[in-house]
């Protein structure tokens, strides 16, 4: 880079109120003001909303009037945002690397709303802190990889078979991985679909035919993900089927793993006869074998509990559609259902549920604390707008499990690298800004494998998973993260090639050359900087985190060292 | 005003940072003595960072990574773990151990981070401001165990443990965790007490009598010692005043 070492550091810093995010609690003004007594700060200011147009050119405007030379911008989180304000520097000349974050949002006013006076100190000391790494910033060179443009897409559901016909319909040859023999996951089970009670199979055979005429799709089935390595662009793959391995080098993948359903052992006198689950429903009423006259339906069984303590959001519709299937069998059937909140959002199905109440299907208020207890014949269940107890007879009892992960999840997570949220779900990068996305990048999900989602929204989901691999694929190239470790030239002398370092890199990307040098492959480092630490001569660097710049945080934090 | 600790936190980009974030987002309050310095993985927090923190006065380090397994590095949280445990036993010394914290806090744990952060918050709060403000003494202490913990024996040990534990060496043996662990505890106790004798003999030269009072142990253990230190050209003898030799500090070692 051209970048000399002695420069003239100019920074500018911008303090974000972020609506009254944080303007509500802090003053971003005297934040602001607070700025300009910071060393090397050239131009400080506040904004609105800093990541908004009129925030950005306000930036830009500043690089150039201030002749700035690093960015600080005082706001959310850089695991959201960094990438707009690196982007933005760089329209203006200067190198990303050379911004640098500061949260004053997600890990302060948000979290000490009630102590503004300790969460406007906290603001400074963060703007010090940051204002101190920035001044001892460095430009990176970018660092390019290629693209594979080929896509793997886990999981032969209805989400995963979305994504793979319109990845495969926009040229990207694609794999689609299946565990069981056939595609279709838990829509094979479902005799129809509500809120149209279009006939599942009819449905699954259309897709099916779909990914069967889609050209570039490769489809396997009962196979399994034995081993996943690798990074955006250039993922190696291990596939096991039928004893198998198959080898793919892919460039993105898509999570669609679905999710499991979960099976009330000894709740509610569940036998899988005389009470069944609404996925065994389906199955009687496919085989058109329920001649049961009195038929209650129980909510939210081992859900929106203690132990599930999350609503499944799509069993309210399902009952629904069942109770409205039975009524349209036998209008002379009585359908009742036992429910702790009737869940049934946008328009069309707040309808689907008026439907099923014309059509004579009762619904019981119950609660958690007064679980109905069920006898051989009848069910006895607290009334909760009538305040007492009352009996109803049944011959089909029928109880709606919430949707589980899957017990191999954390396998796979582990694999890929990527979080799981607290009932074992796959986590996105952001709930409202990147659903679709991992934090990490080139991998995707979408359907169940993420949260409890009906066929529609899977499909949606489905779609915005392609849509989000292809901005990846359709490239040739990307741009990568540059903050890996290097051995500097003026540090080579210190090295005494104790190989520490070989040891414990966990990509192989520290060898020793030819020269009997230690030599840190760029492509191949992801930048964790575990070998920096733990260097025995403290020789290996840090790109971006380096060892000047984080002594440099933790100094402006604690101010002087004491004498 | 009751007294408020400064606290300093080293959190992973992947995991913990993201679980503080998902605290945000969820509104969930703690205690706002917390100042972040948001590293990629917990492995790249040098124990020099800590001992930085300690010397300048901030009163508790909490370092915050990817629970095991879930490493988005693979392996940076158990390199991590390894280096907490070296500072641990060597800030045990100096009864400063309980100022520094490590665990684990994946992206989904926004309530368990603000949890921890608070519980650790009020466990400094109750330790009081660090002793290090005011004991000059302590302060030479630290320094001799930052010395300790930044020589090469002692680097090298923490950077090797898991492949000396987990792995054959070309005999085909495997070291078990407890002879490790013995190993690994006289290095450090060695390391910190040489140390503490360099760093004293800097100040001014001393007879081994003079020093086995000062670090109260044993003359014939500051002997040992010495024969080490000056076995490595770190220190050598000089005059000698009757029948005592005073040794004295060489910038060589």
């Amino acid at each position: 880079m051209t970048e000399k070492q002695d420069e003239d550091i100019r920074i500018g810093i911008f303090v974000c109120h972020c609506g009254t995010n944080i303007g509500g609690f802090v003053d971003c003004e005297q934040l602001a003001e607070y700025a300009t007594t910071l060393p090397n700060v050239a131009h400080s200011e506040h904004n609105l909303y800093t990541c908004s147009e009129t925030g950005l050119a306000a930036i830009r405007n500043a690089v150039k009037e201030h002749n700035l030379n690093r960015v600080v911008v005082a706001s959310c989180t850089p695991r959201t945002h960094e990438p707009l304000f690196r982007d933005c520097v760089q329209e203006v000349g200067l190198n990303p690397y050379l911004f640098n974050f500061v949260n004053i949002r997600d890990q302060c006013t948000w979290v000490h709303m009630k102590e503004t006076d300790a969460a406007f100190e906290k603001a400074k000391d963060l703007i010090k802190m940051g204002s101190a790494k920035a001044a001892k910033l460095e430009a990176l060179e970018r660092i390019v990889v290629d693209i594979n443009p080929i896509a793997l897409i886990i999981g032969g559901g209805i989400s995963g078979m979305n994504t793979a016909i319109s990845l495969s319909k926009q040229g990207f040859k694609t794999h689609l991985v299946e565990k069981e023999d056939k595609l279709g996951g838990r829509l094979k089970s479902l005799y129809k679909l509500f809120p149209n009670d279009q006939e599942a199979s009819a449905f699954l055979e259309d897709m099916t035919k779909k990914v069967e005429a889609s050209k570039n799709l490769t489809v396997y089935t009962s196979s399994k993900i034995k081993s996943i390595e690798g990074f955006i662009g250039n993922y190696n793959v291990e596939i096991e089927q039928n004893g198998d391995i198959i080898s793919l080098n892919v460039g993105a993948i898509i999570v669609a793993v679905g999710a499991s359903v979960f099976e009330p052992t000894n709740l509610f006198g569940y036998d899988g006869e005389k009470s069944i689950t609404q996925l065994e429903l389906e199955n009687k009423l496919k085989n058109n074998e329920v001649d049961a006259n009195n038929i209650v339906m129980i909510q939210c069984v081992g859900a929106r509990n203690e132990e599930r303590v999350y609503c499944s959001s799509i069993c309210c519709m399902t009952a629904l559609k069942n109770a409205l299937i039975i009524k349209e069998f036998n209008p002379d059937a009585h359908v009742t259902i036992l429910f702790r909140d009737i869940y049934t959002p946008g328009i069309q199905y707040e309808q689907y549920f008026k439907k099923a109440r014309k059509a004579g299907v009762l619904f019981i208020k119950y609660t958690l604390e007064k679980l109905p207890l069920v006898d051989k014949n009848e069910i006895k269940v607290f009334n909760e707008y009538l305040g007492e107890e009352i009996l109803i007879p049944y011959d089909l009892l029928v109880l709606s499990t919430p949707l589980i992960a899957n017990n191999d999840n954390s396998d796979l997570a582990q694999m890929l690298k990527v979080p799981l949220e607290e009932n074992n779900f796959f986590l996105e990068a952001h709930v409202k800004l990147r659903p679709i996305d991992f934090a990490t990048d080139g991998i995707y999900i979408c359907g169940s494998a993420k949260w409890p989602v009906d066929i529609t929204e899977s499909t949606t989901q489905g779609l915005a998973a392609a849509s989000r691999a292809s901005r990846i694929l359709s490239h040739e190239t990307i741009e990568v993260e540059s903050s890996t470790a290097y051995l500097p030239e003026w540090n080579k002398s210190l090295c005494k090639g104790c190989e520490v370092c070989i040891t414990i890199c966990p990509y192989n990307a520290i060898i020793k050359n030819e020269d009997d040098e230690i030599e840190i492959i760029q492509a191949l480092c992801k930048g964790c900087g575990t070998c920096g630490s733990t260097c025995t001569k403290h020789a290996i660097e840090i790109k971006h985190f380096n060892n000047e710049q984080i002594m440099a945080e933790i100094i402006a934090f604690g101010g002087k060292i004491i004498e | 005003m009751s007294y408020e600790p400064t606290i300093l936190g080293f959190l992973c980009n992947w995991c913990s940072y993201a679980g503080a974030d998902l605290a945000g987002v969820s509104r969930l309050q703690y205690p706002p003595n917390i100042r972040v310095i948001r590293v990629m993985c917990s492995g790249r927090v040098d124990p020099k960072f800590v001992f930085e923190a300690l010397k300048i006065g901030i009163d508790g380090i909490i370092v915050m990574g990817c629970h095991p397994g879930d490493c988005h590095y693979l392996e940076g949280n158990y390199e991590a773990e390894k280096k907490f445990n070296m500072l641990k036993k060597f800030l045990t010394f100096i009864n400063l151990d309980n100022r520094i914290r490590l665990e684990w806090v994946s992206a989904s744990e926004g309530m368990r981070f603000a949890e921890i952060v608070s519980e650790f918050t009020n466990s400094i709060k109750e330790l009081g401001p660090s002793p290090l403000k005011e004991d000059k003494d302590l302060l030479d202490k630290l320094e001799a165990i930052e010395m300790a913990a930044d020589s090469y024996r002692i680097r090298a040990l923490v950077g090797r443990e898991r492949t000396i534990i987990e792995s054959e060496n070309v005999y085909g043996e495997k070291v078990p965790q407890d002879k490790f662990d013995n190993i690994f505890n006289t290095a450090i106790y060695d390391e910190y007490m040489r140390c503490r004798i360099l760093l004293s003999l800097k100040k001014n030269s001393k007879s081994v009598k003079v020093l086995a009072s000062e670090l109260e142990i044993d003359p014939s253990e500051v002997l040992e010692h010495i024969l080490i230190l000056k076995g490595s050209n770190s220190i050598t003898m000089g005059e000698i005043e009757g029948i005592t030799p005073i040794y004295e500090y060489t910038m060589e070692g």
